[in-house]
């Protein structure tokens, strides 16, 4: 009795969302799995099992291909210039800028904004027109003398998913910056100080010292910003609505469910952006529980 | 351990049976109030809520409430061109089995998914009840039934092959004739490209499908474009393979796209581009006043012709309204159909949105410029269906046929093309 009396009111308190948990995102989960391995291709009829069928051939449909293609190019560019940008800004406040705090926030706001403001705004900043055309970045490139630096921006066959990490790369480098400078903080003045007696430089400091007691934020920020990257549908149906040149898995499983009208397609591509937001996520949980455990 | 697991799974359990009872009594106590309600509020769920269609909309509501004083009009609008995001909606509707009274949707075979969904309920009692087979042109109700039954009562006419242009640009390029063929076209690109101006506009990816039922028609010829859509189709002939070595030509001569269709009608309008070929919605763009359009003068800042090749075709786009099965006020939305069918109705919203009556007994006088043209040549010439509005293919076919294009777009590859465009017929399902 006494042992259930010290388990169960715990129990209680979490069983709501454990409850919808379980409902809406593990059985979810588990009938989107389950209809993915149907031949529900279309809303009529009852679906028949047919196994990985739909898994495997999915990668024939060369639009499917494509759209891989640019989720990986958008998420190496995204994820690579957020980390770097945040962590040189998180580099210079921690240089001891005069209105850090300023700086700071300036840096932070875009992270207020939703994917879906920044895209209608980067829209017309990365305007493909060029020459006389141009307007947003290109005619600023035009009136600054440096025309040769005008471009297609997202209309670029090869480049352009790399063009539409900008915007995302604008929006999430300020929250990398804030994770770093807090891990900045977090390393002990002594350690810098040792190593500087020990004849290192400065650069030295933060690449022997700093960086790999930063290893944990950086994994975290990496981690974020990858399941991000993944998911990636707002920004870019904003930007460039739903058009092949920049299609990506999730707005492919839009147009399959909602203007395709194939469920199962749909259902397949879902479960493709889950197994591939878990390669990023789950190895995180078993190290960050492992962790918890060994302290 | 393990009787701790087996107490959490049985707390849960618990909770998901607590949960759904309550869902289960929710649903009855909440179905009785707005049953009342319904039996006057006529929900009518459309994507009109642009200038223009808005108000046209608003005039019909206007006919409907004054004819039926018992009933008030409930406006479902929800908005964004062509219907993408009112129709993610009403298919979740239509799923969750809470359909609205009457809804929007193209004539043809993108109704033809709800038809075989069993979505929608026959209208023929209305046909024969208002003679309405003596008063709609015999393809239009053939594109709107299946098996006999018809199943929606069609508002607006719109023609998609319109080749709108800049007379000023084309005379300072050189070109002194309109181009009624597809190689007349093609020369006269080569001079505007000469004239140093973009020969011809287009916008975002759908407007490249747009641009290839116009060159399909125009190429192909009425007969063979209007038997693709028929079991004696031949998408991998060499017919096709020279419509869609036109189709790559032409795109060749195509200037970056710009955002969206309206973008690319005015580079046309402001003397940057030669050609567009668009849909007649395009003329209220051009014509009206800055308020929604850019105000230009017709036949002087723009002109029209029939796109190169299809002259003596219209190749045709209709919205029609529909009756759900179980609709929450059945009666009210047949008087609204009613409405919709009536020559009343259609001569109040049609001059508004910038389209024309399905009706062949419309009041011409109501139709001025444009207008005028358009239904001179809806009551003369041979008729065709569109693509990328939903008249020839259902929405499944339609996303492949975009999928294609918007691959060509990047490869340039028209063997790769036609295989995708006959895969696509063939595995329709239609």
């Amino acid at each position: 009795m006494t042992r259930v009396r010290r388990w169960l009111p715990g129990l209680l308190l979490v069983s709501p969302s454990i409850v919808a948990i379980a409902v809406f995102v593990y059985g979810m989960l588990g009938w989107n799995f389950r209809l993915a391995m149907t031949d529900k291709h279309d809303e009529v009829s009852e679906g028949g099992f047919v196994g990985l069928e739909n898994f495997i051939g999915i990668w024939d449909q060369q639009r499917w291909s494509l759209s891989v293609n640019h989720a990986i190019v958008f998420t190496v560019v995204f994820v690579g210039g957020a980390l770097a940008l945040g962590w040189l800004l998180a580099f210079l406040m921690e240089k001891g800028l005069r209105g850090e705090g300023t700086f700071r926030a300036i840096y932070l706001f875009p992270m207020a904004i939703s994917f879906v403001a920044t895209g209608v705004v980067w829209r017309w900043l990365m305007n493909s027109g060029t020459g006389e055309r141009a307007v947003g970045l290109n005619r600023l490139f035009d009136n600054l003398g440096l025309e040769f630096l005008q471009w297609q921006w997202f209309r670029d066959p090869d480049w352009g998913m790399a063009a539409m990490a900008i915007p995302a790369i604008w929006q999430m480098s300020g929250y990398v910056m804030a994770l770093f400078l807090a891990g900045f903080r977090g390393v002990p003045e002594e350690l810098r100080e040792a190593a500087r007696v020990d004849g290192c430089t400065e650069w030295d400091v933060y690449r022997r010292i700093v960086l790999p007691l930063l290893r944990p934020v950086t994994l975290s920020a990496l981690i974020i910003l990858g399941h991000i990257s993944l998911k990636a549908f707002d920004l870019i149906v904003a930007v460039s609505g739903k058009q092949i040149i920049t299609d990506v898995p999730a707005v492919f499983m839009w147009v399959a469910v909602f203007d395709a009208h194939d469920p199962a397609k749909g259902a397949t591509i879902a479960a493709y952006i889950v197994i591939a937001v878990s390669i990023f996520v789950v190895p995180y949980l078993v190290w960050s529980l492992r962790k918890e455990r060994r302290s | 351990m393990r009787r701790r697991w087996m107490a959490a799974v049985a707390v849960t359990v618990a909770g998901m049976l607590t949960l759904t009872a309550c869902g289960g009594g929710g649903n009855d106590g909440a179905a009785q109030s707005p049953q009342a309600d319904a039996a006057k509020k006529v929900e009518v769920f459309s994507w009109w809520t642009g200038p223009g269609e808005a108000d046209g909309l608003k005039a019909m509501k206007e006919i409907f409430e004054k004819q039926n004083p018992g009933l008030t009009f409930f406006d479902a609008a929800v908005a964004g061109g062509s219907g993408d995001k009112a129709r993610a909606l009403l298919t979740s509707k239509l799923q969750a089995d809470t359909p609205p009274d009457t809804f929007q949707g193209h004539a043809g075979a993108e109704l033809q998914g709800y038809i075989k969904a069993g979505d929608l309920e026959p209208v023929n009692f209305l046909y024969d009840e208002l003679k309405l087979k003596d008063v709609f042109p015999q393809q239009l109700v053939d594109q709107i039934s299946v098996g006999g039954q018809i199943y929606s009562v069609p508002v607006n006419i719109h023609r998609s092959n319109v080749m709108w242009f800049n007379p000023g640009v084309l005379k300072d390029a050189g070109v002194t004739e309109v181009p009624g063929t597809i190689e007349e076209f093609i020369a006269a690109l080569e001079k505007v490209k000469q004239a140093g101006k973009v020969p011809l506009s287009i916008g975002s990816e759908w407007t490249a499908v747009h641009l290839l039922e116009s060159v399909l028609l125009g190429s192909l010829g009425t007969e063979a474009y209007n038997q693709l859509w028929t079991a004696n189709s031949d998408w991998s002939g060499p017919a096709m393979t020279k419509a869609l070595n036109d189709y790559k030509t032409i795109l060749s001569y195509a200037g970056d796209p710009q955002d969206d269709w309206q973008p690319a009608a005015k580079q046309v309008a402001d003397g940057e581009a030669a050609f567009n070929i668009m849909g007649d919605w395009a003329y209220g763009y051009f014509h009206n006043p800055p308020d929604g359009g850019l105000g230009k003068t017709s036949k002087t800042d723009f002109d029209w012709a029939p796109s190169p090749g299809t002259g003596g075709t219209f190749m045709w786009l209709s919205d029609s309204f529909t009756l759900p099965k179980g609709a929450p006020n059945r009666d009210g939305a047949v008087a609204w159909l009613k409405v919709a069918a009536s020559k009343e109705g259609q001569d109040a919203f049609n001059p508004k949105k910038g389209s024309i009556p399905a009706r062949k007994d419309a009041d011409t006088s109501l139709y001025t410029d444009y207008l005028a043209d358009a239904l001179k040549d809806w009551g003369s010439n041979k008729l065709a269906g569109s693509i990328q509005h939903g008249v020839t293919v259902n929405d499944a076919w339609r996303t492949a046929i975009n999928e294609a294009v918007g691959l060509f777009q990047q490869s340039k590859d028209v063997a790769a093309l036609q295989t995708a465009l006959a895969d696509a017929a063939k595995n329709s399902g239609q």
